[in-house]
């Protein structure tokens, strides 16, 4: 046993966020924590990590009692973790934020040439293709998880924690992910895993220990777990499919044309599309090849350098947030916490964002509190947010609660077309579904939906129609009986001779 | 005896939940009433607190005006030289009309007051132009225009004070009652006031919230980010600027040298009011009521005669404290269950 815990609890003001949990975890193995979203399973990973410390209950490494202040004492253990709510530093250089706390040195100085060196090596080690040099602020989310990861890494390692790891790594940088945790699993490492993708449970895991509001469930052997029997240990009841039937209805009016679009940046390279009323078109394509830029050059958060953007007929080329919301465009971030939410804010006021300048958030020049907190509190029961307390601020919520807050933005106002950049990103099982019904509902309704994802299944069951990007370009439109999975990924790479 | 313990323990977590509800000022106040109260027996009455009130106006303005640079995650350093420069600007103007026409001495004192406001808030567009649209930390900026304004202001005047203003200036609004009260008090009430509703009835006043919450969030959901923290600037001089004005009618001179414990004063009222240096957090009526502590310390320590030097420490200290009550205060918020 490497790592176990008797009955650890967790209070927060106003909720018990882990109630005597007990938990251990075997060298050699993957555990993985599964539960609804708040059920408390970062929690008893900080805990695990020496990152939050229990409000009662102990703690054993290798049967020793320990007790863990902060997690530099858990790293001394060999216990490293990469945290849902990253820990990176963004003004500095990927190398300085692997090795910040144990720089290598050279007589008392920074050895930069060997920190250098090291920082490659982990990265070629791990397979990411990364500029040790690049400052971190300069990645995008999928990069900055791939350091996340470098960093937990060291030779010393006995227990690796990874809360929601591949949220938002595509296909390829799962399997590289997977690969590694095989090879750290030979090597006696015990691997602490939480993900709210099935999938993944029955690819990498051994034993599955589930979380429900707070309070130890089960655990089972990964083998012999059911999909169905997983979700009813963590709900506690049964529940449908997951994917809502497909949209039917033929598509009415183009809401938003792009023509030969090319953004500044050039990470999008005369690129043209078509989105029509009524429809869901999903943007599939590995990270950086330009899905998610197109729609912020849409947007207007990014500079275009040549080409059209046609919203609703009239041309909106380089036109801002601020007039592309009032004339009923919505682009949410895949990135809740740096560019989504205000964190010190109270729910209400980042759901109310938006639409301050409408009802019923305010009237003419006032606003109106009164109406605005009924308004959110009945988003917050459409999106079933735990715990339904809207003053609280958002740093307070679990990671998939906090993207219920963002996603309640769109329903602030009636949006004709609404970009999802990576939705469902730490969503649970449960509330997915509850999304992906909410998003099919936005559709009947007559809105348009782009939805940008790196999660295949998401874009397979979803969209009417969708483009593959790679490398600032579509590389094929699909839609009908050609969208499958393996037209998808056929598309994700360079095409032979083409 | 096990009774006493209990009410006891009682009465502790009532505290600690006061504490962290409503932090740390409400203790410093009820200190700060106390011991100057046994300190000195003029402290409690009621021609003192009115004295307190009056002179708590001036830092009261600016701070009401350095909490919006804060709110958006900035501060302004340059409040002290807007002070100035607007005291010095409005004098001579006030006193060059007023020499000309002898006779027109409200229209004097109107063009005098709207070119000290008008030259302290020029100080306020600076700081915003660079902030807002050339990205320059809000440090550097309002350190820089500090350095510039205080120059500009030694420079029109030669260092000297400029006299000449008509009496009924420095009658009005310097000494002057209105319906019973102190005219700059009611100046005062009036620019909460209006601040208030600006700030949490319309839409624009969220605007500043977010801009400090997090300003891509903010940007991202249709908020003019750089007119917002241009506006900041803007406003936070021309709130300085006035209070530099009512400082002019009260001292009936134009000085270069009035406000460099400002930037200091208005900073440390906001902070022990809650307001966080991150950007995005606290209450404006609370940052009213840090002014007012400030204002009440300083009175107190004058009544019970501390040296002026002393003074000035006492003031640093209590900054101090209030940053680190405020860190006891987040870490008491995780233990406590309410
Ligand atoms: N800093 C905090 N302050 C107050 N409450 C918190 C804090 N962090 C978490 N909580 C609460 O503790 C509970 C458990 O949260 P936790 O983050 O462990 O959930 P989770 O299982 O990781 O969920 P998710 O899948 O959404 O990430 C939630 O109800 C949450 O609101
Ligand atoms: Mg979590």
């Amino acid at each position: 046993m490497l790592i176990a815990t008797r009955s650890v609890t967790k209070d927060y003001p106003g909720v018990r966020a882990l109630d005597s949990v007990d938990f251990d975890l075997r060298a050699g193995e993957v555990h993985l924590l599964f539960g609804e979203n708040g059920a408390g399973k970062s929690t008893l990973i900080s805990i695990l990590a020496g990152a939050v410390r229990p409000t009662s209950g102990t703690l054993y490494f290798r049967g020793r009692q320990v007790s863990l202040h902060s997690v530099h004492d858990a790293r001394e253990l060999g216990i490293s973790a990469v945290f849902q709510d990253f820990s990176l530093i963004p003004q500095m250089a990927v190398e300085e934020n692997l090795f910040l706390g144990a720089e290598p040195r050279k007589g008392g100085f920074l050895n930069r040439r060997k920190s250098r060196e090291q920082a490659r090596e982990i990265l070629d080690g791990l397979g990411f293709r990364i500029d040790p040099a690049a400052r971190v602020d300069r990645l995008t989310r999928a990069e900055q998880q791939m350091v996340e990861i470098a960093k937990a890494f060291r030779s010393d390692l006995s227990v690796l924690i990874l809360d929601e790891p591949t949220a938002s790594l595509t296909n390829h940088e799962t399997d590289q992910l997977f690969g590694l945790i095989g090879e750290l699993k030979a090597r006696g490492i015990g691997i602490v895993y939480i993900t709210h993708r099935i999938a993944e449970i029955r690819r990498i895991g051994n034993r599955i220990t589930v979380l429900r509001d707070g309070r130890y469930i089960d655990t089972v052997d990964a083998r012999e777990a059911t999909e169905d029997g997983l979700v009813q240990l963590m709900t506690g009841r049964e529940m449908g499919k997951i994917f809502p039937a497909r949209i039917a209805r033929p598509a009415g009016d183009p809401v938003l044309s792009i023509e030969d679009l090319t953004t500044r940046d050039g990470a999008v390279r005369g690129v043209s599309l078509e989105v029509h009323a009524g429809e869901i078109v999903g943007l599939a394509g590995l990270v950086g090849s330009g899905k998610s830029e197109l729609l912020q050059a849409a947007f207007g958060t990014r500079p275009v350098a040549g080409g059209r953007v046609w919203y609703l007929g009239r041309d909106t080329t380089g036109q801002g947030p601020k007039q592309n919301i009032r004339g009923g465009f919505l682009y949410l971030p895949p990135d809740r916490r740096t560019e989504g939410l205000m964190m010190m804010r109270p729910a209400r006021e980042n759901v109310a964002l938006a639409a301050l300048d409408i009802r019923p958030f305010s009237s003419g020049p006032v606003l109106t509190p009164g109406r605005e907190r009924r308004a959110v509190a009945e988003l917050a029961d459409r999106m079933n947010l735990q715990p339904r307390q809207i003053e609280r601020a958002a740093d307070q919520f679990s990671g998939g609660n906090q993207q219920k807050v963002m996603l309640a933005r769109s329903l602030t106002r009636n949006f004709r077309l609404i970009a999802f950049d990576e939705p469902t990103v730490g969503v649970d099982v449960g509330t997915r579904a509850a999304i992906y019904e909410f998003l099919v509902d936005l559709v009947r309704q007559g809105a348009a939906i782009v939805l940008i994802s790196s999660d295949l299944p998401e874009i397979l069951h979803l969209s009417t129609r969708a483009y593959v990007f790679y490398r600032g370009r579509v590389q094929a439109e699909l839609h009908g009986t050609g969208l499958t999975e393996e037209t998808v990924l056929a598309n994700f790479f360079e095409r032979e001779g083409g | 005896m096990a009774e006493d313990k209990a009410t006891g323990n009682a009465a502790i977590l009532v505290l600690k939940r006061a504490f962290v509800r409503l932090g740390i000022l409400p203790f410093l106040l009820l200190a700060a009433l106390v011991i100057f109260t046994l300190m000195s027996e003029n402290f409690l009455t009621l021609r003192n607190v009115t004295n307190v009130l009056r002179q708590s106006v001036y830092l009261t303005i600016v701070s009401i005006g350095q909490m919006l640079a804060l709110l958006t995650g900035g501060f302004d350093l340059s409040v002290g030289t807007i002070l100035a420069l607007a005291s010095v600007a409005g004098a001579m103007v006030m006193a060059a009309v007023y020499a000309a026409m002898p006779e027109a001495v409200w229209l004097s004192i109107s063009l005098g007051c709207l070119a000290g406001i008008a030259a302290g808030t020029s100080i306020g567009v600076m700081n915003g132009v660079g902030v807002a649209f050339f990205n320059v930390s809000p440090f550097m900026m309002s350190l820089g225009m500090a350095s510039v304004g205080f120059g500009i202001a030694l420079y029109l005047t030669g260092g000297v004070p400029v006299y000449g203003m008509p009496v009924q200036f420095g009658d009005t609004f310097g000494f002057g009652n209105l319906f019973g009260f102190p005219t700059p008090v009611l100046v005062v009430a009036f620019l909460v006031l209006a601040l208030y509703v600006f700030l949490y009835r319309t839409p624009f006043g969220r605007h500043f919230y977010a801009v400090g919450g997090n300003l891509r969030a903010a940007s991202l959901s249709g908020i003019n980010t750089r007119g917002i923290l241009f506006l900041t600037y803007v406003l936070c001089a021309f709130f300085a600027a006035v209070a530099g004005m009512l400082l002019t009618a009260r001292l009936d001179t134009g000085e270069a040298n009035i406000g460099a414990s400002m930037p200091l004063e208005s900073i440390a009222a906001c902070v022990i009011a809650g307001v966080s240096l991150r950007g995005g957090v606290g209450r404006l009526e609370n940052v009213v009521l840090g002014a007012l502590f400030i204002g009440l310390v300083q009175n107190g320590m004058n009544l019970a005669r501390i040296e002026s030097y002393l003074q000035t420490v006492v003031l640093g200290a209590l900054l101090i404290l209030a940053v680190v009550a405020d860190q006891i205060r987040l870490k008491y918020v995780a233990t406590l269950k309410d």
